[in-house]
């Protein structure tokens, strides 16, 4: 018998040589991915992970583990395996080439064609 | 060994990179070298993902074993705003192995696997929490010196390659920070208070010391396995610098208090800019590690009584069929 300095264990009564099954798999449920918004008006953004056995209980959760410390305002939560997500193999994707320049703003320089117009038409 | 996970000395070295792929390892080299993290579905080596698993998992172990010598204090705290404070710290050791077991899960090992390693054993976690806190003044020191033990290594882990264990050790460290500073206000408050109150600090720092010289491991051999983790920023510092730079920064303080620590040999040579101590007994380490320490078998058959019965709360919420019913009298 566990003789322990702390009194909510020493009233237990447990014996040092209990043993329990196993736990098996899901014991501990699936999870849920957790997005937080810092405040109004701002984006919600990842911040982790927690297990839960369904939708409100992954709330409570996710607001005990990554809000405890009122720097969230909102939370949402989402089934881990209903996020589909690209693959790193595949970051070639994003990868695009310089003569797509017509659709950034630094594509359309004009100040050039203004300053020759002004000059030839003696534009003040 | 705290993030620097305990490897058992007898166990047969790896080769380390044998039947990796070579363009694939070396693409993985070149993004760690770059600074880049590894995110859970890139390729890594087996290497690279077991001691991953290793050490988070033994770190998440520490956070919810290191959660019981604290806890042995709350029902007698010394006051109210010391019993919500070390609830709240202890809430935030506990969510501290919530967030470990998670990172470690990406890498592929579940939660329950971690957790039935650890309740029979096979898993190890911090050698200090096989350590009783006597009096509350253990538990103020725990606050103070093991927690900034704990900053010291997860601020260097936190650099590492993985990129989830890392988020993880971010979040962590902001909440160390409240910890650090608890523990210190508690520390002053007794050093600064009675002749009794004093005198219990003493000792306690007494006693936690030895375990204190343990907390970052034995010094590591420089060998080709501690070279490549070193290199694929698993390890991001050996133990004896991690062991120095806590020296450097706490003896100072708890002299600054009056208070003696047990080893007269401890004082920094002003040369080499390195501290000097008579080296911990590492045999007593070992036995303590593995299983001979005073509160070994506590921790372990707490955390079995404690998943016992948590089981049938568990399959409770995951069946919500079954209806509240009044009760009749
Ligand atoms: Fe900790
Ligand atoms: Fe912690
Ligand atoms: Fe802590």
């Amino acid at each position: 018998m566990i003789n322990s300095l702390d009194p909510r264990i020493a009233r237990e009564k447990i014996n040092e040589d209990n043993t329990i099954a196993p736990l098996t798999e899901m014991d501990n449920w699936e999870t849920y991915e957790v997005f937080h918004q810092k405040k109004r008006g701002e984006q919600h953004e990842h911040v982790g992970i927690v297990h839960a056995p369904n939708n409100e209980m992954a709330l409570l959760f996710g607001k005990e583990q990554y809000g405890r410390r009122g720097i969230s305002v909102n939370i949402w939560v989402v089934k881990t395996s209903n996020v589909f997500a690209s693959d790193y193999d595949d970051a070639d994707i994003f990868e695009t080439v310089p003569d797509k320049q017509y659709r950034e703003a630094g594509g359309y320089k004009v100040m050039e064609m203004i300053n020759k117009y002004k000059k030839e038409n003696k534009v003040k | 060994m705290y993030g620097n996970a305990y490897i058992d000395p007898n166990e047969k070295p790896l080769s380390i990179l044998d039947g990796e792929d070579p363009i694939k390892l070396a693409e993985f080299e070149a993004r760690i070298a770059r600074g880049e993290k590894i995110e859970p579905k890139d390729w890594m080596p087996k290497e690279y993902r077991k001691q991953l698993i290793r050490m988070i998992e033994q770190h998440a172990h520490s956070e919810i074993i290191g959660a019981l010598p604290e806890g042995t204090w709350i029902t007698r705290a010394p006051g109210f705003k010391r019993k919500l404070a070390l609830m709240a710290k202890v809430q935030d050791e506990v969510g501290h192995a919530q967030l470990l077991y998670s990172a470690a899960e990406t890498l592929g090992k579940s939660r329950e696997a971690m957790i039935n390693d650890l309740i029979t054993g096979k898993s190890k976690y911090s050698n200090v929490f096989n350590y009783p806190a006597l009096t509350w003044a253990d538990s103020c020191v725990i606050a103070w010196l093991i927690d900034a033990g704990a900053i010291i290594n997860q601020v260097a882990n936190a650099k590492g390659s993985y990129g989830p264990y890392g988020r993880a050790l971010d979040r962590i460290c902001t909440e160390e920070s409240f910890h650090l500073k608890y523990g210190h206000h508690n520390v002053v408050t007794l050093a600064t208070g009675t002749p009794f109150q004093r005198q219990m600090v003493q000792e306690a720092l007494t006693r936690w010391w030895p375990p204190i010289m343990h907390f970052f491991g034995p010094s590591d051999k420089i060998s080709n396995h501690t070279t490549i983790l070193m290199k694929w920023k698993v390890k991001m510092a050996t133990n004896d610098d991690m062991r120095q730079q806590f020296l450097n920064m706490y003896v100072p303080k708890i002299w600054d208090l009056g208070l003696v620590l047990p080893d007269a040999n401890l004082k920094k040579n002003e040369e080499t800019k390195l501290w000097e101590y008579t080296e911990p007994d590492w045999d007593e380490f070992k036995r303590v590690i593995n299983g001979g320490g005073p509160c070994n078998a506590e921790r372990l058959a707490v955390r079995r009584m404690a998943e016992e019965k948590g089981r049938w709360v568990r399959a409770a919420l995951l069946n919500k069929s079954e209806k509240y019913v009044t009760p009749l009298a």
